[in-house]
């Protein structure tokens, strides 16, 4: 009987299947990934992701600690009642050293009653015992090397291109590494969908020319939202920018937020 | 319920002491007892493979009655690794995606891969290699269901020739030894899942692989002592004594070893006493003081090292029958140990905020996918197939005819 595997035979059926196998996954990410930007993400047809660079500022100074934000969130991207926020706002307080004790500063409270969503109580040290005392928002921090992107099993989560952080709720397989991943607490496992959320800049309304709801809301503008790659000569972006030295929450992990601060405390983690 | 009692519920019962990202402050950690046996199932995979490669590719011949036992307990262990994973998913049905359109980045994506390379490439294969020439046989002389399922088993390759058993065990070598590197990326890579994330500093570390590596193959090496230990007692056979004093002397190595790195991680800890150092006191003050430091370090590893090092000094001024127990009870205890180990590392991780602020609270209930009971079902299964793979291949009924059959009396005697 003549050999029908020869050795010539073999390694090329080997190879086909090599190449077959090696091909398959590269196909369905390279469709998956067109398919994320451009039908997933809630944004209309004909939206560019590539000619946009979205960029949000917060000044401290300037938020009064209402809530408006937090409430306005939740109502416009249906987030889950409990402990789930897509963006939520931090009281500081931080009280003056005790006489004699050696220490520039008290031991900073801070608190967040249902995300700040329906305004804070009283401090619970009295008002002449307080040195410092202010709002923090906090929300995605939209990093140029999102750890939470990086540890993506199926690549749900993705940086669109024009700065976003998104997740594919349909592709989302529920494991929460991204939680994990995530420095600062932005992420949650929704109780209902069971798929990872989290600020999306309010993508649905971005991508048709309006403002993600917090900023609109935002009686005192303390956030402030823009596009890089669009930037009008009296840009506010581009006032906040001259008029503040900007930092960002943990620079230490590497991440590079793109979400700006102005006149953050050494205690904001 | 209505959202003000929901509010007034987390508002007024909180589990957490100090301040926690409001995404943190929900009823339980995102990763529950599951994602701790998770760890735990598969170190156990990767110990007892290392375990039977003592016998294969080291060569240490008094190790021979255990070879079988070592590489059916890593095949079972290794069947039900990833369930505790797939119960764990928000979307168990959307689990092949990680096969199918991995992120490669991801650490997690690629112990799917790690995964199947391990079961289908090596322990699938080397089972088979070395189990071929015995299924021919026993399929010849066995009646009824079990002939035809080592007929099964057999895939057709009946040849009984020298040349292709040599051939068997050539391949089944090379395998062992592709299988040790595997056995070590299987692990190494569970812990590089932890190790990865920068965000935690209770997890993000790079000795992480390493102290997972360690403590897996000590855990692996004790669950072999316990199962030999338990089977030669069901069988009413003594034990090969030379076996196990060999297994209790690579137990003691390993858990040198062991203890080593992760005492270097402590030291390093404290030493550099990076931010979030207070937060780490508490969780080793409070909230994992019974798991950490009665657990980890004192039964499973002080306790079985100091039990196991003396038997090494005075192995032939010990009787029998209490190095045997010495023996058993430090296997038992190690298993314990690092069941602790896998606990303080997830559950630990999760138990203070990112913010580095506050710690939240656990308690490890009895019903539903994250509870003890679950979790116990789960320990229970790689049992269960492991008596079934013990019955079918490791049969006293069936006749002895090669490979890594026990050789001598006292081998003999042990299965």
């Amino acid at each position: 009987m003549k050999n029908q595997f020869t050795r010539r035979s073999v390694l090329a059926r080997l190879g086909g299947a090599v190449a077959g196998v090696l091909s398959l996954p590269a196909a369905r990410a390279a469709k998956a990934a067109v398919q994320k930007v451009f039908v997933s993400s809630g944004a209309p047809r004909g939206y560019d992701p590539s000619k946009h660079k979205w960029l949000m500022c917060v000044d401290v100074n300037k938020c009064i600690g209402c809530g408006l934000c937090a409430e306005a969130c939740k109502k416009e991207n249906n987030v889950p009642e409990g402990p789930y926020f897509r963006t939520w706002i931090e009281r500081y307080i931080i009280p003056k050293p005790k006489p004699a004790s050696g220490e520039t500063r008290g031991e900073a409270i801070v608190d967040c009653p249902n995300g700040g969503m329906h305004g804070f109580p009283e401090a619970a040290i009295p008002k002449d015992q307080i040195e410092h005392s202010f709002f923090v928002p906090k929300l995605c921090n939209l990093c140029e090397h999102s750890p939470c992107v990086q540890v993506c099993p199926v690549g749900a989560t993705f940086d669109a291109p024009d700065g976003a952080v998104l997740i594919d709720p349909k592709y989302c397989i529920g494991c929460g590494f991204c939680i994990q991943a995530c420095p600062y607490g932005c992420r949650f496992l929704s109780p209902v969908t069971k798929t990872a959320e989290k600020c999306s800049l309010c993508y649905h309304r971005i991508t048709r020319g309006l403002k993600p709801a917090c900023v609109e809301v935002c009686p005192t503008q303390a956030r402030i939202f823009g596009d890089l790659k669009n930037m009008a000569p009296d840009d506010p972006i581009q006032k906040f920018y001259e008029q503040n030295r900007v930092q960002v929450l943990k620079p230490h992990l590497g991440t590079n937020p793109r979400v700006l601060y102005a006149g953050l405390d050494k205690e904001v983690r | 319920m209505t959202p003000d009692v929901t509010n007034v519920l987390v508002e007024v019962l909180p589990k957490f002491e100090g301040y926690v990202y409001p995404n943190e402050a929900g009823p339980h950690p995102l990763w529950g007892f599951l994602i701790v046996l998770y760890p735990y199932i598969t170190g156990l995979v990767a110990g007892a493979f290392i375990m039977a490669s003592l016998v294969r590719v080291f060569k240490v011949q008094a190790l021979e009655p255990v070879y079988r036992l070592s590489m059916l307990t890593s095949f079972s262990f290794l069947l039900c690794a990833t369930l505790p994973l797939l119960f764990h998913l928000g979307h168990p049905e959307r689990c092949f995606e990680i096969m199918m359109t991995p992120h490669l980045t991801s650490p997690m994506a690629i112990f799917g891969f790690v995964y199947a390379w391990y079961l289908m490439a090596v322990l699938l294969l080397e089972l088979w290699f070395d189990y071929r020439y015995d299924l021919v046989q026993w399929s010849k002389t066995t009646p009824g269901f079990r002939g035809i399922i080592y007929r099964l088993f057999t895939v057709g390759v009946t040849d009984e020739s020298p040349a292709a058993t040599a051939l068997d065990a050539k391949l089944g070598r090379f395998l062992s030894v592709v299988g040790i590197p595997s056995a070590f990326l299987l692990h190494g890579y569970v812990g590089f899942i932890f190790g990865s994330v920068k965000a935690n500093p209770w997890w993000g570390n790079v000795l992480m692989p390493i102290i997972f590596i360690m403590s897996a193959i000590v855990s692996g090496i004790a669950l072999c002592v316990f199962n030999y230990m338990v089977l030669t007692w069901i069988r009413r056979r003594t034990i090969d004594m030379r076996c196990l004093d060999t297994m209790a002397m690579f137990l003691f190595y390993a858990l040198v070893v062991d203890a080593a790195i992760e005492g270097l991680d402590w030291i390093h800890r404290i030493y550099a006493a990076e931010e979030g150092f207070s937060v780490m006191q508490t969780m080793i003050r409070e909230k994992l003081f019974y798991t950490l430091n009665l657990g980890q370090a004192t039964v499973g590893t002080l306790i079985p090292l100091l039990a196991l090092g003396s038997l090494q000094l005075l192995r032939k001024r010990v009787p029998e029958m209490i190095r045997k127990r010495m023996i058993g009870v430090s296997a038992l205890m190690i298993l314990v140990g690092v069941l602790a180990m896998r606990w303080n590392v997830v559950i630990g991780g999760q138990l203070f905020s990112k913010s580095l602020r506050g710690v939240m609270g656990y308690k490890l209930e009895f019903a539903g996918v994250e509870g003890w009971f679950m979790g116990l079902i789960l320990l229970s299964l790689p049992f269960v197939i492991l008596t079934t793979l013990v019955k079918l291949f490791l049969s006293e009924q069936l006749p002895a005819t090669s490979g890594h059959v026990p050789q001598g009396e006292g081998a003999e005697q042990a299965l």
